[in-house]
């Protein structure tokens, strides 16, 4: 696996995100997940709800730090990757397949706009 | 030469020190301290020699009626049991009293292994399914309970039913006052309503020593969505059913009752347990058990990201101490007496605390207006309390707290294990009254 | 030490061990609550007194602490806790003594906290001294509060913020986020001292307070103070110092004197209660003459030679149960009479010159995190050896192998892999220079065999522990197997 794929878009704030039929699949970069270490715990408390692009949607865990998650584009949260709450080391193992955290109905793709494409997220890193 | 036991460097040890760091003189140390506050004059006492320091000491202690007294009749907070000598003998282990917060674990195994339990021997006493390793004393952990019942529920609105002190409740102003925290009286709250409230507080015992129906009031306050939470005393979970067996989702208790003495009110420690699922909003240290890289056994300070120095302005208390060492005193006390002790304790402070009070009530003059009551109780009295309080200070005995109000005078007395036949016969005579 | 695994007491217990004898009831039994009040059945571990004593005794050897090991752990301020002191709590007339009783059948006890109000407040140069905090936090909580009733007293209740220094210790933030203060970071410079500019920017009619450590958490004194004093008060605003660091400035300065409004001060760090394996503490709040009426209760005072608890007119309330930790008071008092105006000053004189000697000796292994003299802690970089993958966790293991507890790491949070050297003035020069000589030969040892510092420790009771378990599946009390 690729440490920055290029068929996903980045924010800044270091969450991935990739858009099946109108639906945004989102997680965080391997960056990410390397420089906090080991994740311990994954809280999302906005199932359901709509967030506007950058919005606060959880908040991820390792042993000593604790990190916020944004919503790299708008939209409703429809669904939570439930299997993180047993395996959270999915985020660390495999943060691009199985280490995805949340789904959201994509409210305007313009919000892509915004995003960095992986050359682009590579620099910032 | 050397003039201070506590401090060994030598003045020539110091001379060769400010040579290697390149100065002639301490003071060429403090260049970044404005000039016209460095050292000022310091109007304090002279040093004094062991002895002395002993001896004066000493008179301080004399002047304390406690010096003398045979028995102590004094609860509202704070009691009197007996410390077992293994408490004490433990206690003295320099390798407890002088090591550090465990944030390196392979070298504080020992603090780590007694925290752990302390977690799970004050779970199984409240049958509580998690426990945290310790607050600074009683009421700060139920105001820390009531806050964290607030985030788990966001919302703020606390009910504080009657049976809670007054004296806990003041801790709970302190604690909330900031922080748009509203505070509603029981009674004054209509339950019938469809408001919601973040929960209820309940003491029991409360702080006059009676039974509380806490079953009820729990299912009273989670018809309305919010979470019960129950301060108790920790010797009466010998004999009476534990916070978890009530649907309490939330307990607190002063730990001082379990092997730690009264001290003039401190150091003690806050007990705070809960259900699991409450366990991220839960403040103050957690010591988990987990295994080292050659898979042994081992324990370790463990949901730190709670924490006030991971998350900062977000984090769940600013506290960062666990009250270790009483925690200690408190797992070996709890050890020593194991069920069969904890019940005894528990049963002997009832039925004697029952005996004195009927005795009482046949004085004349008193009344016993406690009904269901642990070992805590509250005399009616028609004598004037000052007269009650000489005649028992003359015989070196510590009576009750003058609890009167504008209607009548009324004393609370608590009876424990220390209160023996023979001192509760004497005290009874003493005031007048038969024995058996 | 002992290397095998100990089995907890639920493990060990077996029906029927006592640990005890307990006296028998000797009065008729009463008619009991209602059932349904009733506990049924109770587990606790049943053990012999032997085995309990023994398990005890064994845990304890597990763990490092003062009276065994050098911790030259910064900010922390692990000196000799003397003896005497735990004899004199100890006292029957101190420990026995209840906190519901009158005043007049504690004046033992009044007398001594009266007496300790007034030598804090002489240290400090705050005279207004409340010994309630039950820790330092509580301490900073107390401080915070007063701030604010003084500003609400004043008709300034929109100043809602607490200006704080980025290399301020966790509680800060976390103390101002109760007290509801909004927390807005100050930058500071590399070495640690308020950026004076970044300050005049962000102080304005809201601010509540500027929180600062004095000395700064990179155990430098911070040279603009009277400035910075200043400009808090010329608007308005008020400034708290946090004491931790309080044993570098005995007999040195005054806080008081420096323009600072409130402080706390730990009892178990400068004057040398024992830490406990993590508590109990103290953290008593001074606060300047004109705030005095804002301390919470009970405050002690003296009248004619009496000693009265009563409550300050403006208190900001109640903290604790009772008056504070007493038992801890007591040894603090007992400690600062055993050394009096002179030992004092030397208490603070010998940090000092130990502390600069340590920096001096490790300059050419270590990165400074400044070039000036230090207070009574010196930071240290371990950024040199992370080049060669070793970072500041994997040395402070190396020296726990070599029998001294490891230095404070990671904080203040803006110096890259720090290490925070206290070596307080318990320890003599000898016991100094083996810490030097270790430290160096880590520091060679990092470059020949990093890999023998990286698996460290190999010579205590366990070795690295897997941290992310514990986090991901918490086993927090005993379960049956």
């Amino acid at each position: 696996m690729s440490a920055v794929p290029e068929n996903l878009k980045y924010s800044e704030d270091h969450e991935w995100v990739k858009i099946e039929d109108n639906v945004a699949i989102i997680g965080i970069t391997m960056h990410a997940a390397e420089s906090l270490g080991d994740i311990v715990y994954i809280d999302v408390d906005s199932l359901g709800k709509d967030l506007k692009q950058f919005e606060k949607f959880g908040e991820i865990e390792s042993v000593k730090a604790v990190s916020d998650l944004f919503v790299p584009v708008s939209g409703k949260v429809v669904e939570i990757n439930e299997e993180l709450t047993n395996n959270p080391e999915y985020v660390n193992e495999d943060c691009y397949e199985k280490g995805w955290i949340i789904k959201l109905e994509v409210e305007n793709s313009n919000d892509l706009e915004k995003l960095l494409g992986s050359s682009d997220y590579e620099k910032i890193i | 030469m050397t003039n201070f036991p506590y401090i060994p460097s030598t003045e020539d040890d110091k001379q060769q020190m400010l040579k290697t760091i390149g100065v002639n003189s301490f003071e060429e140390l403090l260049i970044d301290v404005p000039k016209k506050h460095l050292q000022p004059t310091l109007n304090l006492k002279e040093a004094l020699s062991e002895q002395e320091l002993t001896e004066f000491f000493q008179l301080l202690s004399n002047n304390n009626f406690s010096s003398k007294t045979i028995t102590s009749y004094m609860g509202g907070g704070a009691y009197n049991h007996y410390i077992p000598s293994t408490v004490k003998a433990m206690i003295q282990r320099g390798e407890f009293l002088t090591s550090y917060t465990p944030y390196q674990p392979e070298a504080s195994q020992g603090t780590l292994q007694v925290g752990f339990e302390f977690q799970s021997m004050i779970a199984q006493l409240f049958d509580m399914e998690v426990c945290n390793a310790g607050m600074y004393d009683g009421p700060t952990a139920l105001a820390e309970a009531a806050l964290m019942a607030c985030r788990i529920k966001r919302n703020n609105n606390v009910i504080i039913h009657e049976s809670v002190s007054e004296k806990t409740l003041d801790v709970l102003r302190s604690y909330s006052k900031w922080q748009d925290i509203n505070l509603f009286r029981y009674n004054d709250v209509n339950l019938q309503d469809d408001n919601e409230y973040g929960c209820l507080l309940v003491q029991s015992p409360n702080y006059i020593g009676e039974i509380e129906d806490v079953e009820k009031l729990a299912e009273e306050i989670h018809n309305r969505n919010g979470l019960i939470i129950q301060h108790t005393y920790p010797i009466s979970l010998g004999m009476l059913k534990p916070p978890g067996q009530l649907n309490v989702d939330i307990s607190t208790a002063e730990g001082q009752p379990l092997g730690v003495p009264v001290s003039f009110g401190g150091p003690f420690i806050g007990i705070l347990t809960c259900k699991k699922e409450f366990i991220r909003q839960l403040p103050g240290r957690i010591i988990g058990q987990t295994v080292d890289k050659n898979n042994k056994i081992s324990y370790a300070l463990t949901l730190q990201t709670r924490e006030q120095h991971i998350r900062r302005e977000s984090a769940t208390s600013n506290i960062c101490t666990s009250t270790q060492l009483i925690g200690l005193m408190v797992a070996v006390y709890l050890a020593t007496m194991g069920p069969e002790g904890i019940k005894s304790i528990a049963e002997t402070c009832y039925h004697r605390a029952h005996y004195f009070a009927e005795k009482l009530n046949n004085i004349e003059g008193l009344t016993l207006i406690s009904d269901n009551f642990f070992n805590e109780f509250v005399i009616e009295s028609e004598i004037d309390l000052s007269k009650i309080n000489k005649i028992l200070q003359e015989n070196n005995i510590e009576g009750g707290i003058d609890i009167s109000d504008k209607k009548s005078k009324k004393i609370l007395f608590a009876v424990t294990e220390l209160n023996s036949p023979e001192i509760i016969n004497k005290t009874i005579n003493i005031l007048g009254g038969e024995n058996d | 030490m002992i290397n095998k695994e100990m089995p907890l007491l639920m493990d060990q217990s077996k029906k029927g061990r006592k640990a005890i004898k307990l006296p028998e009831l000797g009065v008729e039994k009463s008619e009991l609550p209602n059932s349904k009040f009733l506990r049924k059945d109770i587990s606790l571990p049943e053990v012999g007194q032997l085995d309990l004593i023994r398990y005890f005794t064994n845990l304890s050897s597990l763990n490092y602490s003062i009276d065994t090991n050098f911790y030259p752990l910064g900010s922390c301020t692990m000196k000799y806790n003397p003896k005497i002191n735990e004899q004199i709590a100890s006292m029957p007339g101190f420990a026995a003594s209840h906190p519901n009783q009158n005043d007049e059948k504690v004046q033992g006890n009044l007398r001594l906290m009266f007496e300790l109000q007034e030598e804090l407040g002489e240290i400090t140069g705050l005279p207004g001294v409340s010994l309630a905090p039950l820790a330092g936090a509580q301490g900073e909580y107390a401080g915070l509060l007063i701030a604010r009733e003084y500003h609400k007293k004043n008709n300034q209740n929109n100043r809602n913020i607490a200006l704080i220094p980025d290399s301020a210790h966790g509680t800060n933030p976390a103390s101002a986020s109760m007290a509801g203060l909004q927390a807005v970071t100050i930058k500071t410079t590399n070495e640690g001292d308020i950026d004076l500019d970044d300050l005049k920017d962000k102080v304005n009619e809201n601010v509540c307070v500027l929180m600062l450590t004095l000395p700064s958490t990179l155990g430098l004194f911070e040279p603009n103070i009277l400035e910075i004093t200043k400009v808090i008060h010329d608007n308005g605003g008020l400034v708290y110092a946090d004491g931790a660091n309080l044993n570098a400035l005995l007999g040195v300065t005054k806080f008081g004197d420096l323009g600072i409004d409130i402080c706390h001060s730990n009892l178990h760090k400068t004057f040398s209660t024992p830490h406990g394996g993590g508590g109990p503490g103290s953290g008593p709040v001074m606060v300047a003459k004109y705030l005095e009426s804002f301390l919470p209760y009970p405050h002690i005072k003296k009248e004619g030679n009496e000693y009265k608890q009563y409550k300050p007119e403006n208190t900001v309330g109640r903290l604790n149960g009772f008056y504070g930790s007493f038992g801890i008071l007591v040894r603090a008092y007992a400690y600062i009479r055993s050394l009096g105006k002179a030992g004092l000053k030397e208490i603070s004189e010998s940090a000092i010159i130990n502390a600069n000697y340590i920096q001096e000796k490790l300059k050419n292994d270590y990165k400074l995190t400044s070039s000036r003299y230090c207070m009574h802690e010196t930071v240290l970089s371990a950024s040199q050896q992370k080049e060669d993958g070793v970072k500041a966790i994997d040395i402070a293991k190396k020296l726990l192998d070599e029998g001294f507890h490891a230095p404070t790491m990671y904080f203040p949070l803006i110096v890259d892999e720090a290490l925070m050297i206290e070596p307080t003035e318990s320890e003599s020069k000898e016991t100094i220079d083996r810490f030097i000589d270790a430290m160096i030969m880590i520091s060679e040892l990092s470059k020949s065999n990093p890999k023998e510092i990286i698996d460290a420790p190999v010579n205590l009771p366990v070795e690295r522990l897997d941290e992310a378990q514990a986090a991901r599946n918490p086993v927090l009390i005993w379960a049956k197997k």
